[in-house]
């Protein structure tokens, strides 16, 4: 079989992936995602490059993605639906697989009254799931959004995308699963997973309706650095589900930096046993040099 | 309705900056916003002549936007609008261009702000419920409009970052998937969202611009 990527490779022979993220730089120093991509080669299959997330201008997701190929790394580009309309989503898929990217995870996107430019135009032309069914169409028919045919060269893309598991109303996260997976998604990477429970009450769902067979699951994990980190996370970032055990359990550590990663230990242990959940998806925010060490503890090492 | 709010006094102040001042004002949406009706037209006026600025005169245009009724109008104030330097024109982007279009040489300045298309909630509470898309689809959503309603223009379900109803980037509006979630269960056809809405024809809105 021939498969587009690592990362499709190893998800195809049913085998646990990891997966990572390297926050690009706000500024053109590439010697940024060097030394973080040098710290976690080896520790993950492949890495996403987000796409000036919480809607703050960085270093583009193709840019870092092509840093990456060039240090020999597998990216996972990623792209959103705020900044670009139909034209330039459609050509930046074209240009990211004619230069070897083989990943992308499509998003809607936050925001931009998030970030460091509120007041700029956000474009939303399309949202995620049409985006994706698009870039499927390019990929499997040969067309773009309009029917026309491409001339020279479908895009040869692994398809990713994002699901909540903790956002209301819980079905429609189901819902927004489920119609990910018909529009021609391959792989999901969920929100960051604190809260268990829920989880788990979301992959028994997941289960119950089949889905856990038509995609490949990757759990979100992200280690908390500090109870400041915490707060932000519990209290600020939309979408995020902080339980108050791991509140308490964060606010009464003597050392928060190894409770964190003591929690994220726990919660990969817990999460790689459910039934549907093929591998994790790191985000440790300003905290990548962490990553080596919780992929070696969960006996994820070496990758192979 | 459209609704506006009325710039700052100290703008308008500065924009007239002493000269002579004609206030035209609008019957319809400006005076249901208090933006631009009679008593607004009338409060603006004092405030001015408390400033020493000269009004020449004012009329309600019934409505702003209509330009044969406007011409037919203004036409009546010929003298007063002769007097003025500046046109004080309260209603909306609409209403400043058809005055625009009907008086010559002398300089209009918008005093409201136009915001959106919206419902009055309440006395002075106003909520957007469309954006003019040209292709009316809200029959597929139960009646609510996720393309006005949803800062995202999701066709597709929420994005994930509502908290407790309400809308990420602002406590103060319902996540209107979050709504139609729950009128849709309520209701037990939940499986009129499983369909995946394609892309939307922005040309319909963006590119019709004129209907004759």
């Amino acid at each position: 079989m021939n498969y587009r990527s690592n990362l499709e490779k190893i998800l195809s022979e049913n085998k646990f992936a990891v997966t990572a993220e390297i926050g690009p730089p706000k500024g053109s120093d590439s010697t940024k995602i060097k030394m973080k991509a040098d710290i976690l080669r080896g520790y993950a299959d492949a890495f996403n490059v987000t796409d000036n997330q919480t809607a703050v201008v960085r270093l583009s997701s193709w840019g870092g993605c092509f840093i990456l190929l060039g240090m020999k790394l597998e990216p996972i580009m990623q792209i959103t639906c705020r900044d670009r309309n139909r034209i330039a989503l459609q050509s930046d898929v074209l240009g990211a697989t004619a230069n070897g990217i083989r990943n992308i995870l499509f998003i809607t996107g936050d925001h931009q009254s998030f970030g460091n430019h509120p007041n700029a135009k956000g474009v939303y032309d399309l949202d995620s799931i049409q985006l994706i069914q698009i870039v499927n169409d390019m990929r499997n028919q040969g067309v773009f959004q309009n029917g026309e045919k491409i001339i020279a060269g479908k895009p040869e893309v692994f398809i990713g995308a994002a699901a909540n598991p903790f956002s209301d109303p819980f079905d429609s996260t189901i819902d927004r699963l489920e119609k990910k997976i018909y529009a021609g998604a391959d792989f999901i990477q969920t929100q960051s997973v604190f809260n268990l429970d829920k989880f788990n009450i979301w992959m028994e769902e997941i289960r119950s309706r089949g889905l856990d067979t038509k995609i490949h699951i990757l759990a979100g994990i992200t280690p908390l650095k500090s109870v400041k980190m915490t707060e932000r996370m519990k209290f600020f970032v939309p979408g995020v589900d902080v339980p108050d055990a791991i509140y308490d359990r964060m606010k009464k550590a003597v050392d928060p930096k190894k409770e964190g990663f003591d929690i994220s230990l726990e919660l990969i242990n817990e999460v790689k046993k459910i039934r549907g959940v093929h591998g994790l998806h790191i985000t440790a925010l300003f905290w990548e040099d962490i990553i080596p060490d919780l992929v070696k503890k969960s006996s994820l090492f070496p990758r192979s | 309705m459209i609704i506006t709010k009325q710039k700052e006094f100290s703008d308008l102040i500065k924009n007239i900056s002493k000269n002579p001042v004609f206030i035209i004002g609008c019957s319809e949406c400006a005076t249901l916003c208090h933006t631009g009706g009679e008593e607004d037209v009338l409060s603006i006026k004092k405030a001015l002549e408390e400033n020493d600025i000269n009004v020449t005169g004012w009329v309600i245009l019934e409505p702003a936007c209509n330009l044969q009724k406007d011409k037919l109008i203004l036409k009546k104030y010929k003298n007063d609008i002769g007097k003025a330097k500046k046109i004080l024109v309260l209603a909306c982007g609409n209403g400043a261009q058809t005055v625009a279009e009907i008086i010559d040489g002398i300089e209009i300045i918008p005093g409201c702000d136009t915001l959106f298309l919206g419902e009055v909630k309440h006395a002075n509470d106003f909520e957007k419920r469309c954006v003019l898309c040209g292709e009316c689809i809200q029959d597929l959503f139960d009646s609510f409009c996720p393309v006005a309603r949803c800062p995202k223009n999701m066709l597709n379900g929420p994005c994930g970052g509502a908290k407790n109803g309400k809308c990420e980037i602002s406590s103060d509006i319902d996540c209107i998937w979050d709504i139609i979630y729950k009128e849709l269960k309520k209701k037990g056809q939940l499986n009129k969202l499983k369909q995946i809405q394609k892309p939307k024809n922005w040309s319909k809105s963006t590119e019709t611009r004129r209907i004759i």
